[in-house]
């Protein structure tokens, strides 16, 4: 099979502050994404999961080096387009608080659809819906929802506009774990049955285990790589990136 | 507990500093007015002072400026009698006049919108205790015909030196008047409060006002030093004749200042009916704001409280920041008050009411009353949202999302409800019949009726909003449907918003209905009742000499000119006006619909009244009715029952038995018919060159007389719009405030918003359609109660001559449009502000 890449950095360097407070979140990351595959990024806290992410999805601009989304250069767009490519062509789950209060789950999930006043494919909506198991709670705003049920939610809107790549941000961090076995279920679907590409963060090994390739972070740069990941291998690496940490300090 | 609420005070200084400045508004117009009042009365009292003696002897039962002083007199030989008083230095005749203009050199006439024309004989007694009186400043006093002299300031505004040759148009005998400037003088005080001041010698003041007779209009009298006033008055009592009374300067002095006071006090009235606008309108912000950061602070509180703090202590910390603010804003408004007293005092002056001699009175009056006022409001305003502050459960703090506890709406809305039935309930008992102490049940009504729409108004609201949401959606797509739950979410913010929006404009369309009605019922008025084709007026309705008249009769073409006059009378006691006329040309120019009896026995001592009188005062025909003018009563006849109508006094009588009673003699109308077949321009050239030498008198057809008659009210109603504008302002500033606070409250909402491709553009317009559904939502409620208040209003003063009903829809729908072009405009800053968030950033926020 051969892989086509959704998005790729390179060298990318993401620094926050000036001077002595001058943090480097990212340092020189080159890194490829895969289309059609479930990628994980891991790392300790502080690492620059978050940040890579940001940088990925158009939220946030790089200090050097070059974000592509496709054949796109992030750096050449400007705040128009970028808002578009975010619109049209990005999914975000982010950790909490994904969803606008005022709007029913249906409403939220055509969002960017409806911003963008493109017609919703009823079809693909229908087969988003049943995926995430969510057609009795179509017409309930978020706060009579469950935080697993709206983490579904943030991720069916996510699917609903078939962009080219959805990134999640600890999507299951706040989830009790038959929640979040729910979520991993459901995004490891999308790849699997849709051919979604997503990249997700997570600190959990379980997690970990639902994707096809982990990307390890330390210290703003890419340190490991593992392919077909299992929970129990993931524990055993992470044990050695923590250990390995205070030496390269 | 209260360097908590300092701290969190001063982390939301720019949130609050808009709250605070409705505040300032309502707290610049209380201390705005009391300032100017007290100026207005300090610049009249010391005029006053000036312009008396030490004791006054002046015709039985008149007060001083009363319009009728040309026709009772003090015969001269009362002089010489109190000067022989013991303790009375001098004694000098005066003879005075309130309708004597100067004629600039521009042809002008000088001053003249309201402010007296004074005429006085010159002599120079001290005023009372001692200080100066009439003072020459400059070149000499008159001493003969064909001199005179005026005020200083009078002098500049006519652009006269002395010397020079002047024109001066009276209402007395003589109509107009030429004379050699020799000097300018004037009253210790200066100033004159845009009146002007002629000044004659005594014999050439009794030959223009009084046809040469003897007589003065008062006596001046200067105590001997040592004498009290209130002693001397004793003393000269004892020795007048009867029609003649005494009274010390002092009270003369007050009497003539508080007859202008109490004709000024509606401007310290409407002064402070806005700032209770401005205050009810502020207090609305002020509970939002304080909602609004309540409900923002909901976790901190909470976190007070899980610390151990009391309800009470949560309470207290937040009417503190309330108390903090209104010190600040009562501050800063107070200030402001005195610099709009300053406005008013330059708006004045172009009235011609010049009060450039008085320094503004800053009294500790209105310095109380601004801080009074202005942290009254503000606490009570802050006390529900306080006070649901303190129901915050503690543990609210562990939570993630807090929402406060909110008292239901419905309820509120039940009980608003009530208020406006009855509101409504105490207009319509108003309306249908006469009731005692109408104006109060009127106001009380209206009261209700708005205190009760703004209860109402986030259930009545609802409707409006989905139905402004409704089109939003079919126009604006996902960003129309966010602007309309945006609306929704916080239904009795949004309407509390709207509310301020809706007083504003429920009073400037009320205003408007009023206006138009009272302009259309004076087209109506004379059109029905005016047949004639000119009228011959006083410019600012002065009166005028009746030698005008005399001469408009001997025009070519003229077929009738009937005079009318009218003057201030007790009648059967109560104090009323009075009517007088010719009768025969009357029936001429004028429709009248005579009911029982007839115009024709209309002659001398009669009278004959309107239907509305008759019916109010039980007259009927035969029946004597006993008019009293200057302190003389004459009984007439009634001959006829009219029709009323409201250029009708409700007594009128002949212009001879006008005069036998005492009534002035001046015209104030002449209504002029044209014989049939006769030139119209011949006619009128003929009418123009009789006033052409008399700038204050004019000749007007029927649709320049309508528009003469139509003018006051206009600018009336452009005197009101100004002052509602800043109620408008205020519920701008209302909106602003509330769209800035919502925006920084649902900041991370809109980070998420951006996050998922909402383009700063749609963003911005989002925050403008939630402004625009504010300001539609106060519209469409306040243009609802305006035109109902604007017929309630029509209504309770149809009998007072605004008879016909106009609602003025284009302008309503200006208004209308207006409202929405006020929400975009107040969107914009929170609208900038909302896009401009740091996408990441407003995720991160919690
Ligand atoms: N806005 C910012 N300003 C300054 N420093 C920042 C900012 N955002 C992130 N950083 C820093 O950049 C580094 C990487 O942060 P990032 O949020 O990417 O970490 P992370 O790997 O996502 O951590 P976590 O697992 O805790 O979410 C951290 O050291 C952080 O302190
Ligand atoms: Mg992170």
């Amino acid at each position: 099979m051969t892989t086509r890449v959704a998005a790729r950095a390179v060298g990318l360097t993401k620094a926050y502050g000036q001077g002595e407070a001058r943090v480097v979140a990212l340092d020189d990351v080159s890194v490829e994404l895969e289309a059609g595959r479930f990628t994980a990024i891991m790392g300790p806290s502080g690492s620059g999961k978050s940040t890579l992410m940001h940088c990925f999805a158009a939220l946030d601009s790089p200090t050097d080096g070059q974000v592509f989304l496709g054949e796109d250069e992030l750096g050449r767009l400007g705040d128009k387009r970028l808002t578009e490519l975010r619109r049209d062509r990005i999914g975000f789950v982010f950790q909490s608080f994904n969803l606008v209060p005022t709007l029913t789950a249906q409403e939220n999930i055509l969002l960017p659809l409806a911003i963008a006043g493109r017609k919703p494919n009823q079809e693909w909506f229908d087969h988003v819906i049943d995926t995430v198991g969510l057609r009795t709670r179509l017409s309930h705003r978020p706060n009579e929802l469950s935080g697993g049920q709206q983490q579904r939610v943030a991720c069916a809107r996510a699917l609903a506009g078939r962009p080219e790549v959805i990134f999640a941000d600890e999507p299951t961090g706040n989830l009790d774990s038959t929640s979040s076995d729910e979520i991993l279920q459901f995004l490891r679907h999308s790849v699997d049955e849709l051919g979604q590409t997503i990249v997700m963060v997570t600190h959990d090994p379980l997690a970990a285990g639902y994707t096809d390739r982990i990307v390890f972070l330390a210290d703003g740069r890419v340190v490991d790589e593992m392919l077909e990941p299992t929970s129990d291998l993931v524990l055993d690496r992470m044990k050695n990136l923590d250990a390995r940490l205070p030496s390269e300090a | 507990m209260l360097r908590a609420s300092w701290k969190s005070l001063w982390a939301r200084k720019i949130r609050l500093l808009l709250s605070t400045f409705a505040i300032v508004l309502g707290v610049a117009f209380v201390a705005g007015s009391l300032v100017f009042t007290a100026t207005l009365d300090r610049a009249f009292t010391s005029i006053m002072n000036g312009t008396v003696g030490d004791v006054m002897v002046r015709p039985a039962g008149q007060k001083a400026n009363e319009a009728f002083a040309q026709t009772r007199t003090v015969p001269a030989s009362v002089v010489d009698q109190v000067r022989r008083v013991p303790g009375v230095a001098r004694a000098e005749g005066d003879v005075s006049s309130y309708s004597t203009f100067v004629v600039g050199r521009n042809g002008k006439i000088v001053g003249g919108q309201g402010a007296p024309g004074i005429a006085v004989s010159y002599h120079d007694a001290p005023a009372g205790h001692g200080t100066p009186g009439l003072t020459v400043r400059e070149g000499r006093a008159p001493q003969r015909s064909g001199e005179i002299a005026m005020d200083p300031a009078t002098a500049k505004r006519a652009d006269y030196r002395v010397g020079d040759t002047v024109n001066v148009v009276t209402s007395g005998r003589t109509p107009r008047l030429s004379a050699r400037l020799v000097g300018l003088a004037s009253y210790s005080a200066g100033s004159l409060v845009g009146a002007s001041l002629v000044v004659l010698d005594p014999a050439t003041a009794q030959q223009t006002y009084f046809a040469g007779r003897d007589v003065f209009t008062d006596v001046w009298v200067t105590a001997e030093p040592g004498h009290d006033q209130a002693a001397l008055r004793k003393a000269v009592a004892q020795v007048l004749p009867p029609g003649t009374e005494v009274v010390t300067g002092d009270q003369a002095a007050d009497e003539a200042s508080d007859d202008i006071k109490d004709a000024l006090s509606f401007i310290s009235t409407f002064l402070l009916i806005f700032a209770g606008v401005a205050l009810v309108v502020g207090s609305f912000l002020i509970v939002n704001t304080f909602s609004i950061l309540v409900a923002q602070r909901s976790r901190e509180l909470a976190l007070l409280r899980a610390l151990g703090a009391s309800r009470r202590q949560v309470t207290r910390s937040v009417l503190f920041e309330a108390v903090a603010v209104g010190l600040v804003g009562s501050t800063v408004g107070l200030g402001l008050g005195f610099v709009l007293a300053l406005g008013i005092k330059a708006l004045f002056a172009q009235f011609g009411l010049d009060l450039s001699g008085t320094p503004l009175e800053f009294t500790p009056r209105a310095v109380v009353a601004a801080y009074v006022v202005g942290m009254l409001v503000t606490g009570l305003a802050a006390y529900l949202p306080a006070r649901r502050a303190s129901r915050v459960a503690p543990v609210a703090a562990l939570r993630d999302d807090v929402a406060m506890p909110e008292a239901t709406v419905t309820r509120r809305a039940l009980g608003g409800g009530l208020m406006v039935l009855a509101g409504v309930g105490a207009l319509l008992w108003v309306l249908t019949g006469d009731r005692t102490r109408e104006t109060y049940w009127l106001g009380a009504g209206l009261l209700g009726v708005i205190l009760g729409a703004v209860l109402m108004s986030p259930v009545v609201g609802r409707p409006v909003i989905r139905g402004i949401g409704l089109a939003y959606r079919r126009t604006f797509g996902a960003v129309g449907t966010l602007a309309e739950q945006n609306s929704l979410r916080n239904p009795r913010r949004t309407a509390a918003t709207a509310s301020a929006l809706m007083i504003g404009l429920a009073l400037v369309v009320m205003m408007s209905v009023f206006g138009a009605s009272a302009t259309r019922s004076v087209d109506v008025l004379i059109a029905k009742n005016f047949t004639g084709d000119y009228v011959v007026s006083g410019t600012f309705g002065t009166p005028f000499s009746p030698t005008v008249t005399d001469q408009a009769r001997g025009v070519p073409g003229v077929e009738a000119v009937a005079r009318t006059r009218f003057t201030q009378a007790q009648i059967d006691g109560d104090r009323t006006g009075i009517g007088a006329v010719d009768p025969k040309p009357l029936t001429q120019v004028a429709r009248i619909d005579v009911q029982q009896g007839s115009l024709d026995r209309l002659v001398g001592k009669t009278v004959f009244v309107t239907d509305k009188a008759a019916k109010d005062k039980g007259y009927r025909l035969g029946d004597q009715v006993r008019i009293t003018l200057g302190g003389v009563t004459t009984p007439m006849r009634v001959v006829a029952v009219v029709k009323s109508t409201p250029a009708l006094l409700d007594v009128t009588t002949t212009i001879a038995g006008y005069e036998a009673a005492g009534g002035p003699h001046q015209d104030n109308y002449a209504f002029v018919a044209r014989a049939p077949g006769a030139d119209e321009a011949q006619v009128r050239a003929g009418l123009e060159r009789i006033t052409a030498g008399i700038p204050t008198v004019a000749v007007k057809d029927q649709d320049e007389f309508a528009a003469e008659q139509r003018r006051p009210i206009d600018q009336m109603l452009t005197l009101i719009y100004a002052l509602l504008g800043l109620a408008v302002v205020i519920a701008v500033l209302g909106i602003v405030n509330t769209l800035a606070l919502s925006v920084i409250e649902r900041t991370r909402e809109i980070g998420l918003l951006r996050a998922v491709g909402l383009s700063r553009r749609q963003l911005r317009r989002m925050v403008r359609l939630e402004s625009v559904v504010i300001a539609m939502l106060g519209a469409v409620l306040g243009v609802v109660i305006g035109i109902g208040f604007g017929i309630v209003l029509q209504r309770s003063q149809s009998g007072a001559g605004v008879a016909e009903l106009a609602i003025p829809w284009g302008r309503i729908w200006l208004f209308v449009l207006l409202a929405a072009a006020v929400g975009v405009l107040a969107a914009w800053w929170p609208a900038r502000r909302a896009a401009r968030l740091d996408v990441l950033r407003a995720i991160a926020t919690d």
